[in-house]
């Protein structure tokens, strides 16, 4: 392989693009190593501070595209104090300063400020896409700064950030020039924004595959602006307040006639069901339908709707569907890969959504691989049948909403139930459990998950032996979340290698101590382990007896992070 | 959808379920409190424990989940991301608001109106007994096929398209969020409502 030229190499290893196997790359040789580094384009780095900008620009100066991840998933739950950290400006500041060709940018849990991003709209000229999922910082300022100076912009995606909303002036300074858009998604901002300037932005977008609107654009302009995007793929509709006039309803049926490509539908954020009949045009093709913010959406117009649906792949949903709207998920759609069920009350949850909606799906949805399940029960007895229904399951989530709950119908733990989940999908990546568990459990997954990377757990197990099965048996792990378990220093300390093959390790409201933890941080000096102390009476010589009511530890080659706040201590 | 029969097989199962608990213990989770970390968790989560492993409640009878003032409420459950809850939770205030849940009570003959909050009942049977006290009268049970057969009065109300229906038809849930005033009719025209169509 050393007798072919550079240039064929990188050429070939342009059609290796997967993160993964670019890694193992460039690990054959050094040869291998310089000409994969200097050809990547694109990099993930799923906890930015695990290692510094400047590492990374030095290894791939050819970087055009990078995704970022701040804060610890918890952080999503109100378990992570606001400022804990996740800032991305340091990485902005460094790119800029280097000349990087950033041209993409993804990040997620992470806090911008507008500031930073007037500063990527004046230092990137090829900047194309922006998108930003579970961030905050910034506001609709920022947003106009990358409206006006980005003139390539493709992409602007905002997913569930909050956005201080300063309102609708942002959407006007996409100047004249601006053709490109490809995909704007501003659905979670909460203000008004230029109706006028949107549908002239819109008519001046040739381009334009995916449009998710906020609630402040009422139906009349939705149908206007449909008229123009016959080729549109990708629909979140924002307001569907009042039941329209007949004219504004005929028009909106007549513009969705036009639009043959959508496959995805989204939003509905208020909405009134008596006019879903429109959408029953472009149900037949729809492969992705999220109705979550849609509590307005049930009963017989939502079955009716999912009906339509048969070519759906993937579905999130509020649990106002109810075991009987699973069932016609189930029997409607067999193409069904994806589900989430969401609670619309989350603190009491809708008596209609238990275990039978689940072995429903189980049984009638042959593809289905990855389900995210909010309910009011289960049973270990579902739960079995499920695992035997579906092998297949990639990623498996169940959150009872009462969350130490038994099976329903025995009063017993639901370890057997997770246990036959955990044995008979082989594939099983990412797991959650809820509902009253034991040791046994985590004997189970540690048997029989082989492929596990990712596990959140929260009020299960007994003893530190839970958390040892885990540790000692799941190979593959990378993320362990931990939240108000009985494990302590001994399961913490048993195996303190195991969290160099690992991403990050959080544990909440356990057993573990200060001085369990400063003897893990002086084992493992390329660990970051943090505490984060919210109350005023400990402090860092306190008695290390104490317990560390938040940890989180991760591995890192940039150590100690020096904009962590006073009540994050790394020891 | 057999909400009411799963509520009974689950009482009988514990009647007649043998455990090694003392007499009188509770679900599992009662002995649990006596071990581990957790102490100061238990004693909020067995409320919702009790109620909870009830399962499936009927929906008329709901109400006692929809607790106004929320005992158990743990940081961080259910773990969804505070941008979802944020947007969920004024739409319920907003969809209580404007079920109207002060509502007018009319009865033929009287010669005021009355005001009732109907958040205040958990189902049909305590509005009804309400309604008799409040005037005086006997209204009597309700059945699909005869409405308040036997009884010189019929419970009506107004719902969001302007008609009259009678009270009892429709879930409870859905009572609340369409009824917009009550009227209590009286005599020939009470009965003619029962029957038919």
């Amino acid at each position: 392989m050393n007798y072919f030229p550079d240039e064929v190499l990188e050429h070939i290893f342009d059609f290796v693009t997967s993160q993964r196997d670019r890694n193992s790359v460039s690990q054959v040789c050094k040869p291998w190593y310089k000409i994969e580094s200097s050809s990547r384009q694109k990099v993930f780095v799923g906890n930015c501070y695990a290692i510094s900008p400047e590492r990374v620009i030095e290894r791939f100066p050819g970087l055009k595209s990078i995704t970022l991840k701040g804060k610890p998933h918890f952080a999503d739950f109100n378990l992570v104090p606001p400022d804990w950290g996740g800032f991305v400006y340091p990485w902005i500041e460094a790119f800029a300063r280097n000349n990087m060709g950033l041209e993409e940018l993804k990040l997620k849990r992470m806090i911008i400020s507008d500031e930073c991003l007037e500063l990527i709209s004046r230092s990137f000229a090829n900047f194309k896409s922006l998108v930003l999922v579970s961030c905050e910082g910034f506001s609709t300022d920022g947003l106009a700064a990358i409206a006006s100076n980005c003139s390539f912009l493709r992409e602007l995606d905002l997913q569930e950030n909050d956005v201080e909303d300063h309102r609708g002036h942002w959407l006007s300074c996409f100047p004249d020039t601006c053709t490109s858009l490809v995909s704007l998604n501003f659905a979670c901002l909460k203000g008004d924004v230029n109706l006028a300037a949107l549908e002239r932005l819109v008519a001046r977008s040739p381009n334009l595959r995916s449009l998710r609107l906020n609630h402040a654009v009422p139906l009349d302009i939705l149908q206007k602006i449909l008229m123009r995007t016959p080729h549109l793929v990708d629909l979140g509709v924002g307001s569907y307040v009042h039941d329209p006039d007949s004219e504004t309803y005929n028009k909106l049926v007549t513009a969705l006639q036009k639009c043959k490509s959508v496959r995805s539908l989204s939003g509905f954020l208020e909405a009134a069901p008596q006019c879903l009949s429109a959408f029953h045009l472009i149900c037949p093709n729809l492969t992705s339908l999220n109705l979550s913010y849609a509590p307005g959406i049930h009963g017989t117009e939502l079955r009716k709707l999912i009906r339509h649906c048969r070519k759906l792949q993937r579905l999130w949903i509020l649990d106002c569907i109810g075991d009987e709207g699973l069932e016609v998920v189930a029997s409607s759609c067999k193409d069904l890969q994806e589900i989430r069920v969401f609670p619309s009350d989350p603190f009491v949850g809708n008596a209609a959504v238990t275990e039978v909606g689940l072995v429903a799906l189980s049984s009638g949805c042959p593809k289905l691989h990855s389900i995210l399940y909010f309910c009011q029960q289960m049973t270990n007895a579902a739960l079995i049948t499920v695992a035997k229904n579906r092998p297949n399951f990639t990623r498996f989530r169940l959150c009872i909403l009462d969350p130490t709950k038994p099976d329903a119908v025995t009063n017993q733990p639901l370890d057997e139930g997770f246990g036959a989940i955990v044995h008979s999908c082989k594939g099983l990546r990412r797991l959650s459990m809820s509902g009253r568990l034991t040791d046994r459990v985590f004997l189970y997954i540690g048997m029989y998950a082989e492929q596990l990377e990712m596990i959140s757990i929260a009020f299960a197990g007994d003893t530190d032996e839970g958390m040892q099965y885990l540790l000692n048996g799941c190979k593959k792990l990378r993320k362990l979340e931990i939240r108000d378990c009985p494990f302590g220093n001994a399961a913490l300390l048993m195996d303190v290698g195991k969290y160099e093959t690992m991403r990050s390790l959080w544990m909440s409201s356990c057993n573990v101590t200060l001085g369990g933890c400063k003897s893990l941080a002086k084992k493992m000096p390329m660990l970051n382990v943090e505490i984060i102390n919210e109350t005023d009476q400990m402090d860092i010589s306190a008695d290390d007896r104490q317990k560390a009511e938040k940890m989180f530890l991760y591995r890192t080659l940039a150590g100690r992070r020096k904009d962590a706040p006073e009540f994050v201590w790394t020891l | 959808m057999g909400g009411g029969a799963e509520y009974e097989n689950d009482l009988n199962f514990k009647a007649t379920e043998l455990r090694l608990g003392l007499p009188g213990t509770g679900c599992i989770n009662e002995e649990k409190a006596v071990s581990g970390a957790k102490n100061n968790k238990r004693p909020l989560l067995e409320t919702r424990e009790e109620r909870g492993s009830k399962g499936k409640s009927d929906p008329q009878h709901d109400e006692q989940e929809t607790d106004p003032a929320p005992k158990a409420r743990i940081v961080g459950w259910p773990p969804i991301r505070s941008y979802r809850k944020n947007s969920l939770q004024p739409k319920k205030a907003e969809a209580e608001a404007a079920a109207g849940m002060y509502v007018k009570v009319s009865m033929d003959g009287a010669p005021y109106l009355r005001k009732i909050d109907l958040k205040v009942y958990k189902g049909y049977p305590e509005l009804l007994k309400a309604l008799e006290n409040m005037f005086k009268l006997t209204i009597g049970e309700y059945s699909e096929r005869e409405g308040y057969k036997g009884s010189e009065y019929a419970p009506t109300y107004e719902d969001k398209d302007g008609d009259w229906m009678l009270v009892g038809d429709v879930p409870w849930d859905m009572f609340l969020t369409s009824c917009k005033k009550l009227r209590i009719m009286k005599g020939s025209e009470a009965r003619g409502l029962g029957c038919g169509v």
